[in-house]
């Protein structure tokens, strides 16, 4: 069975390669380059996948997931600037893809051993671009 | 561009789009009354429009000096060019030659889709990492239908690969 549990948190970010040109910087991120940054309301679904427990009839404790999304999203980039505050984005472009698959990083070992595990997570970075990863 | 690395993350990118066209629900393969019972209102002659919602969903490798699958510039570009430019505030049964022959559900309507973003593919992005890998169209809020784009060396797309995902109001 799969369960999704969804979280919104707002941050600023620049996509801009320094080592790049501006022109090339226009090309591949078009508006996102603009060299002092602007913010999105990113909304995450983070999907699980296990068996309801015969007894408590859940797939996991959605308290623990809350926490555990607090813990590695909410709190380090709710409200902050990825490229200033939030590593690997000092050195890793913070698109949609790349803030996808870095929430995937910090999520998945906590989802290793207990009863659900994590099988993807969709960031929409606006209400008409998102992006998954499933790990692969 | 260079081959992505098989240990890059493999990510999907999906872009919506909106247009709004009308269309009208017929086939003369069935009689009127036959017609009328099987399409209900979207049989009405004057036909009537929606306000559809495309999403454009894209597979691939990232790159990652750029972690980014293909600037959404080119990509929304390439939609516009290829597929908005010919169906926004469109008849869908008088200005589509598919639908010469074929009745406009929003089934089809996605398969259509599906193949002229297809065939055009490999002229604007064929040497790019990231491939179309499914197109899913929201005719109303309430009914959805998404279509897998097939890999190469994959059997065609058929009608019977449409996913329903809703109920047609009056069907």
């Amino acid at each position: 069975m799969l369960l999704t549990r969804r979280i919104e948190f707002s941050a600023s970010h620049v996509c801009r390669r320094p080592d790049w040109s501006e022109a090339e910087n226009r090309a591949v991120y078009g508006e996102e380059s603009s060299p002092r940054g602007h913010g999105h309301n990113y909304v995450l679904e983070v999907t699980l996948e296990g068996d309801p427990d015969p007894v408590t009839g859940m797939v996991v404790d959605l308290k623990q997931v809350k926490a555990v999304l607090e813990q590695e999203v909410a709190g380090p980039m709710d409200h902050r600037h990825l490229n200033a505050e939030v590593p690997p984005f000092d050195q890793v472009v913070p698109t949609t893809e790349n803030l996808a698959v870095e929430i995937w990083r910090r999520l998945e070992p906590h989802f290793r051993n207990g009863a659900a595990r994590l099988r993807l997570v969709r960031l929409y970075e606006t209400e008409d671009l998102y992006v998954e990863y499933e790990g692969r | 561009m260079k081959a992505a690395d098989p240990n890059s993350p493999l990510v999907r990118v999906a872009r919506r789009y909106r247009f709004s066209a009308s269309h009208r629900l017929h086939t003369d393969l069935l009689s009127a009354e036959r017609n009328r019972e099987v399409f209900g209102k979207c049989n009405n002659p004057c036909g009537h429009g929606h306000d559809y919602v495309m999403e454009v969903i894209l597979e691939g490798r990232l790159d990652p000096s750029a972690g980014r699958l293909l600037p959404l510039d080119l990509l929304d570009e390439f939609i516009r060019r290829v597929w908005l430019s010919q169906v926004d505030r469109r008849n869908l049964n008088l200005e589509l030659d598919e639908f010469a022959a074929l009745v406009p559900t929003t089934e089809n309507l996605a398969v259509v889709a599906a193949r002229r973003l297809q065939e055009a593919w490999p002229h604007w992005f064929g040497a790019r990492e990231a491939r179309l890998e499914r197109i899913r169209i929201r005719e109303t809020r309430n009914n959805i239908f998404e279509v897998m784009v097939p890999q190469a060396g994959q059997r065609g797309m058929e009608s019977h690969e449409v996913i329903v995902e809703g109920r047609r109001q009056g069907a």
